[in-house]
């Protein structure tokens, strides 16, 4: 991918002003929609998932007391992992978007919540919802755009320090917590002095505390407990695997997200003046959907409707897969490109990107596959239309 | 009706147990659980087990009137009673959407019973209104409400008034049927001058009429569709003694007005004790756009609207209590800008800095306004 405005073939070049703006309306439209219908099932779904998890948290952590027993040791470290990821994926991540706001429950609501992660929850909500919601995939502003470790477009300049990055890469990927918790802490923009000390001091203060919270948990007073029944090694080992199966697990889905292949990305100045019918052209063509189970989709926390999601980040999670059918409809009729593969595909696209761009963009560009993306054509575009023809929101 | 300042932050230290032990072993599980706190795990099991979220269960749901039921509520572990004439605050999901209102305790003493221990409220539909409608015709026994501790100051003084005139209308009976219940064996003369528009409408009617009968008290039973509403020249007649009488009136916003204005012109005004369900309102003015500090968002607000509603609707997580301007919970400090008071109609300003202290609930903006959450 390169930034949208340098390409030969700008995907978007078919579209008037008037078109825009209609697919802004129809957009619109999907989300009233949702507000509208929103309602006790949304709540009873959210809480269910909640109380599923800490069940299953629960039962999974009693079992690991007694993983001695190979048995235990087993269900207790897959029960576990499994409770993590729907605790940071399904839960955390739509809870701190605000997606359940809207039922005023002080327990479940974006300003209170705190997840089972190394970053806390308001330094997260701000590099993420801030920052990479509000630029998503603007070269320059979007630091999830290769996390400032890595080269993910042939825009972002080459340096030789990018030959090692599908290593970076891996090992970011096991300790992906961490490696959230420091970029969300800005350490990079720290260590070249762009970031005020006092606020990184305080930020670091309470990363810190929370990383030294989560240790202990998990490392320090559950091994601890387990002593009892000599099985203090195994639950560590456990916890430990767990936090790994985690961290490997959402680092996928995250670079699922945004780095495979059929992504778009857009320079600075192309976001300046922009409306909400150019917002959301840029969310969704920078965003890239993965297709597979009812469980896989919990399990990304509703991510694999990443479009979807960059659309419309505080619709509550469930209601992702409802408005997919839609949203691919429009994306149809305005000729976009509606980005979507199964899971084992779009990991390896996404990590054959990060190793592609490793190499300067001559080099890179032999490793393309030269597989031309048949142009998308609208099918029913406003501006082609009779007028009384066009499509318009309700 | 009096003011009273709460602070309604739920404690989230550990219980203060007597011995360190327990403040170790409590520190340990907090270090099981972060981040989370052990009672979100408990709460799976025991809902009503919590200290921080008070809350209750329904135990049973009678039909009082046509359009009233009697909702008795067993309370969690940490309710610290309540005395009688005071209210409570429910909190139900309401298409998923939790709701907060006031409730005064209508329950009397038990004992013996199966429900000892519990609470009741009596709710009366209101058409259109979302959570006396919920708790009329959706609520189901068994269901876990959120609750608050006891609130109000409509209750009686420590030295019972030997002559006693109650003047309640429609739903307005509640409290005073929460007093009467648990009082009524220590009170000589009652009067009860209650109006409701029909015979049927009378909420509590066989009790009330059962007191009566016994000689408990002296029951005056108005009916409004018939014989109009209570004029307050009309007292002379009704209870000719009623200056002599402590009184204590619940019931419709233009009823109260219009008897504190009487017990006023007779200089009686400390005599007359009101319990209010809604506040009177002056003339709306123009709206504005709030700015929450803290949470670094702007809330568009008319100049109708309490700024807590508009808060809330926006989904912000508001501190509230009465929701009528008494109970000083939903107090936020106004840095800048204006707010005006919906039930005077006064604006109330602040220069860059300050931080006057406003009530949301009876405050819609005035322009732009920046408050702190
Ligand atoms: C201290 C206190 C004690 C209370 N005790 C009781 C009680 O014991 N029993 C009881 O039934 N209610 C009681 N209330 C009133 C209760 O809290 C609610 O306001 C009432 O049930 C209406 O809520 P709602 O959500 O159904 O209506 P909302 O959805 O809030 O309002 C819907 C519409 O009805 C109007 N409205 C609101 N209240 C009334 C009213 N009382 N009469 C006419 N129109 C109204 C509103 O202006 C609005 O237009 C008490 C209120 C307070 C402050
Ligand atoms: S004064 Fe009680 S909620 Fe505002």
């Amino acid at each position: 991918m390169t930034a949208l405005q340098k390409k030969e073939h700008n995907p978007v070049a078919h579209l008037t002003r008037d078109d825009i703006e209609a697919l802004g309306k129809e957009l619109d439209a999907v989300r009233a929609d949702v507000l509208e219908a929103r309602g006790a099932s949304d709540a009873a779904y959210i809480r269910k998932v909640i109380k599923t998890q800490r069940g299953l948290e629960m039962g999974s952590r009693a079992l690991l007391l007694g993983s001695r027993w190979k048995s235990a040791f087993v269900i207790g470290t897959i029960g576990l992992t499994v409770s993590k990821v729907l605790e940071n994926m399904e839960i955390g991540h739509n809870v701190m978007h605000g997606q359940w706001d809207w039922m005023r429950d002080s327990k479940i609501h974006s300003t209170t919540w705190e997840w089972d992660n190394a970053s806390p929850a308001d330094l997260w909500k701000h590099s993420h919802n801030e920052l990479h919601h509000t630029y998503t995939n603007v070269l320059g502003r979007d630091n999830d755009l290769g996390y400032g470790i890595m080269r993910v477009d042939e825009d972002q300049p080459w340096t030789p320090f990018y030959l090692g990055q599908p290593v970076w890469n891996f090992v970011n990927a096991c300790f992906f917590e961490y490696g959230i918790a420091a970029y969300d802490l800005e350490l990079g923009k720290y260590f070249i002095g762009r970031k005020d000390k006092a606020v990184f001091k305080r930020d670091a203060k309470k990363v810190v505390n929370k990383i030294r919270a989560q240790v202990t948990k998990d490392y320090v007073v559950h091994p601890a407990l387990a002593l009892l029944t000599g099985s203090a090694r195994r639950t560590l080992i456990a916890n430990y695997t767990a936090n790994l199966g985690r961290n490997l697990w959402t680092h996928s889905v995250i670079m699922c997200g945004h780095f495979p292949e059929g992504v778009e990305t857009f320079t600075k100045t192309s976001i300046k003046g922009e409306t909400r019918g150019d917002w959301y052209l840029r969310q969704m063509i920078g965003s890239a959907n993965i297709h597979g189970s009812k469980a896989m989709h919990i399990a990304t926390g509703n991510l694999s409707f990443q479009i979807e999601h960059h659309l419309f980040p505080d619709l509550p999670s469930n209601r992702y897969s409802e408005i997919a059918p839609k949203v691919r409809d429009i994306c149809e009729r305005y000729g976009l490109q509606y980005t979507s593969g199964s899971l084992p595909r779009q990991v390896g696209s996404a990590w054959m990107k990060v190793i592609r761009l490793s190499l300067p963009n001559h080099l890179a560009a032999r490793l393309k596959r030269q597989k031309r993306r048949t142009p998308v054509v609208p099918t029913a575009l406003p501006s082609q239309q009779p007028a009384s023809a066009t499509p318009t929101a309700a | 009706m009096t003011a009273s300042a709460h602070t309604r932050t739920p404690s989230r230290e550990a219980p203060s147990g007597r011995g360190t032990w327990r403040t170790h072993a409590f520190r340990l599980v907090k270090a099981a659980t972060t981040p989370l706190l052990p009672e979100d795990y408990v709460d799976l099991f025991d809902p009503l087990r919590t200290t921080s979220q008070l809350r209750g269960r329904v135990v049973s749901i009678s039909h009082e009137t046509a359009d009233a039921v009697t909702v008795t509520i067993r309370p969690g572990r940490s309710w610290r009673g309540h005395r009688p004439g005071q209210y409570t605050r429910i909190g139900v999901d309401v298409d998923g959407v939790r709701l907060w209102r006031a409730y005064s305790i209508t329950s009397g003493p038990t004992s013996g019973h199966d429900t000892d221990g519990c609470i009741a409220i009596t709710v009366k539909a209101i058409s259109g209104g979302a959570v006396s409608t919920h708790l009329v015709e959706s609520l189901r026994t068994g269901q876990v409400v959120q609750l608050e501790q006891a609130d109000g100051e409509f209750v009686l003084p420590e030295a019972l008034p030997s002559k006693m005139l109650l003047l309640t209308g429609g739903s307005g009976i509640t409290p005073v049927m929460g007093i009467l219940r648990h009082t009524i064996n220590r009170l000589d003369d009652v009067v009860l001058l209650h109006s409701a528009p029909r015979p049927e409408d009378v909420i509590f009617a066989a009790e009330l009429r059962t007191l009566a009968a016994n000689g408990r008290i002296s029951l005056q039973e108005r009916h409004t569709d018939v014989h109009g509403m209570l004029d307050t020249a009309e007292l002379d007649e009704l209870v000719p003694d009623w200056r002599e009488r402590e009184t204590f009136a619940c019931g419709p916003a233009g009823m109260l007005e219009a008897l504190e204005t009487h017990w006023e012109t007779a200089d009686l005004a400390d005599l007359l004790h009101t319990e209010r369900f809604r506040p009177a309102l002056a003339e709306p003015g123009n709206g504005g756009t709030v700015h929450f500090t803290g949470l670094d968002r702007d809330v568009e607000c008319d100049g109708a609207q309490p700024i807590l509603d508009a808060g809330e609707e926006a989904g912000v997580l508001m501190p509230s209590g009465c929701r009528m301007g008494i109970c000083f919970g939903c107090v936020l400090p106004l840095r800048e800008g204006s707010v005006r008071d919906l039930r005077t109609g006064e604006t109330t300003t602040a220069s860059p800095g300050d931080g006057v202290l406003v009530q949301t609930c009876i405050s819609a903006a005035a322009g732009r306004c920046d408050i702190d959450l």
